[in-house]
């Protein structure tokens, strides 16, 4: 008996390590092997050609060279700046789809926002060049309705980079907050009503306390994405853009230094890493409630 | 007959509903009720799902407006008034204790609300947590109560903001039954230690009977009756008060004859039972006559019966022993009809069985008679 026992207990580790295994090989192959490779690039220095020596000097020319570490302050400013304008708007998206849409509506609700998502993010991306551009729809509209003399060129500011920003993570941010939302009892909001409270201290005391997991999964979704997206950034920023992922993108394939390249990853990963943990010891949330959510 | 606590004269009843009507669509949730609860009493709205009681609940809360008829909570008129600024304050059906709070903050809630500071309202929630048996509760988490002590928070957190009213929904429904019959006493002792008045809602009638100095039986939106637990007992004005409250036998049939205050009525089969008439019913007139179970008296033979009590006989069908409640089930030998009749409790009837062939009467005003609807 306790051999079958055992044997099933063998059998059932198999089956599981078997259903685990084409993840944890694609975690291995594409996460862990380039990113171990990566970091052996990024600790040595081309001494000469074909030669390597283990050296520090492309973090120090990071720090050294102040366009890098600008850029690098610039992108992660600007991801936060994306962050919390996303949460602004995708809030009351979701409250709505949650709280006060019913049935086939907060499902066609949520359609609306999932369209975006059916076109190619470069095609979407173009298409707000299109609208954009000085040539554009956008600042023809402008000059017929005569609010301004000439078309003016909308593309290439910081702001034109956080609308196509915040554009492309919306849905990431409405998912996880419907989710909470919708676990928050409508009878909570009642009973603080009922006892005095108002919209906003309801907001304050109950509602966003409820939806801390879910608002902190939708910011770090959406703070990774943002600070790793190249597309939108260069195509709406053009050359002011000053994204951190095209300082890597300039070293791998233009300048072909793959060492600096890969010390300017980890940096980034680094960052990323840095804010996510901020962002959990500031709302007081821990990682593992904060993913079931997502 | 008047109800505990009377108010002074002078004094405004706490709650006054006049000819409140909600409509839904085409559905009247609630139809022209109109009652007043005087001050420091405990009024219960009975009535089965869907009969209204909540939407009337809610409407006094505010937290849906009427459409006709108005609303005044201590005098005061609550037309337009928003559920924050009302001097009312609301026990929901599940409690809804903020999880996202400790048991002292729940219950300083309302206080954070109204601008009390930080150290003050800390000592009168603890205050009202000793007041409901709760001292040092105040640093728990509200998950780590038991149902009889989330209750009791649920008030508290209520009571601290010293409401005119409180209102409470059903707040025993998700108890089970032992301890709903615990809080059924522990709510009665808080509401007099309090002197608050409470409108209690329920759909379990044993509650309303049990806690309130009046009841309203509610019914598709209006009103059945109005009157103290003995009244709706012994003096259901309507059959529907007279089957939801109370456990009773529901005989209906047809006139067949009237003696002054008493109506003969056929319940089936050529048998006939006397009953007090609620209103004057005719001769052929469709009715139903309602006998409690305890009004009915059991013998082994006809001769033991009091007299003038008719001698009706039946066969058993079930006992059921429920201590105190124990009843016997019998088909009656006319009608084949099913009768719930009270055992005595010296034990008299102990040996009945299933099978076994019993005569029973009953003094015809403790039965009533009402027009068939």
């Amino acid at each position: 008996m306790s051999e079958g026992a055992a044997g099933g207990k063998w059998s059932g580790r198999l089956v599981l390590a078997l259903l685990l295994a084409p993840a944890l090989l694609w975690l291995l192959a594409l996460i862990i092997l380039p990113h171990a490779d990566l970091a052996v690039l990024s600790f040595r220095e081309r001494v000469a050609p074909r030669q390597y020596a283990p050296s520090l000097a492309q973090y120090r020319t990071f720090f050294g060279e102040p366009l890098y570490w600008h850029v690098f302050v610039r992108t992660a400013l600007m991801s936060a700046i994306a962050t919390l304008m996303t949460l602004l708007i995708a809030f009351p998206i979701a409250w709505i789809i949650a709280k006060l849409a019913r049935g086939r509506m907060s499902a066609l609700l949520f359609v609306v926002c999932l369209i975006p998502f059916w076109v190619s993010e470069t095609v979407r991306t173009l298409g707000w060049m299109i609208l954009l551009r000085e040539s554009g729809v956008l600042p023809a509209i402008l000059v017929h309705l005569g609010l301004t003399a000439q078309p003016v060129e909308l593309l290439y500011h910081d702001a034109t980079i956080l609308v196509g920003l915040v554009y492309t993570s919306l849905l990431f941010m409405v998912v996880p907050l419907v989710g909470s939302l919708e676990s928050l009892d409508n009878s909570l909001i009642e009973a603080a009503y009922d006892l005095g409270a108002r919209g906003l201290s309801i907001l304050r005391t109950i509602v966003i306390p409820h939806a801390a997991p879910g608002i902190t999964a939708g910011c770090i979704v959406v703070f990774m994405l943002t600070l790793g997206n190249y597309l939108t950034p260069t195509l709406l920023g053009g050359k002011n853009s000053l994204w951190f992922t095209e300082q890597i993108y300039t070293q791998f394939i233009t300048r072909f230094n793959w060492e600096q390249g890969a010390a300017f990853g980890f940096l980034l990963l680094a960052l990323s890493t840095a804010m996510v943990w901020l962002g959990l010891k500031l709302s007081g949330q821990r990682f593992s409630d904060v993913m079931r959510r997502v | 007959m008047s109800a505990a606590g009377t108010p002074a004269p002078e004094a405004a009843p706490d709650l006054e509903v006049r000819a409140v009507t909600k409509r839904f669509a085409a559905h009247t949730a609630v139809n022209a009720v109109s009652f007043s609860v005087p001050r420091g009493s405990f009024f219960s709205i009975l009535g089965p799902s869907g009969c209204g009681k909540t939407t009337l609940l809610r409407m006094i809360a505010g937290f849906i407006q009427p459409d006709e008829g108005t609303i005044a909570i201590g005098g005061r008129d609550m037309a337009h008034v928003p559920p924050n600024r009302r001097p009312v304050n609301m026990v929901f059906q599940h409690l809804a204790l903020f999880p996202m709070m400790s048991v002292g903050e729940n219950v300083a809630f309302g206080l954070a609300r109204r601008g009390v500071g930080r150290a003050e309202r800390q000592r009168r929630a603890e205050e009202m947590l000793e007041r409901v048996g709760l001292a040092g509760a105040a640093p728990k988490r509200t998950d780590e109560l038991s149902g009889g002590q989330r209750q009791r928070v649920a008030i508290a957190r209520s009571m601290v903001l010293e409401p005119t009213l409180l209102l409470l929904d059903e707040p025993l429904g998700a108890l089970d039954l032992k301890l709903r019959e615990h809080m059924k006493v522990e709510l009665k002792q808080l509401q007099s230690a309090f002197g608050t008045t409470f409108v209690y809602i329920t759909h379990d009638q044993s509650e309303a009977l049990v806690l309130s100095d009046r009841v309203g039986v509610m019914s598709h939106g209006r009103f059945e009756q109005l009157g103290t637990p003995q009244e709706l007992y012994y003096a259901p004005a309507t059959a529907f008060v007279a089957g939801f409250v109370g456990a009773n036998n529901r005989l209906s049939g047809t006139v067949r004859a009237v003696e002054g205050a008493l109506v003969e009525i056929d319940a089936g089969q050529g048998w006939q039972v006397r009953v007090r008439a609620h209103a004057p019913l005719a001769v052929g007139a469709a009715a139903q006559a309602f006998v409690r179970p305890e009004a009915i008296t059991l013998a082994r033979t006809p001769a033991e019966l009091p007299p003038g009590q008719g001698a009706h006989s039946g066969e058993v069908t079930d006992m059921l022993f429920d201590g105190a409640n124990s009843a016997v089930l019998l088909r009656e030998a006319h009608s084949r009809r099913e009768l719930r009749i009270a055992l005595p409790q010296t034990g008299a009837f102990a040996d009945l069985r299933p099978g076994s062939r019993i005569c029973f009467g009953f003094d015809p005003e403790r039965g009533i008679g009402f027009a068939a609807t």
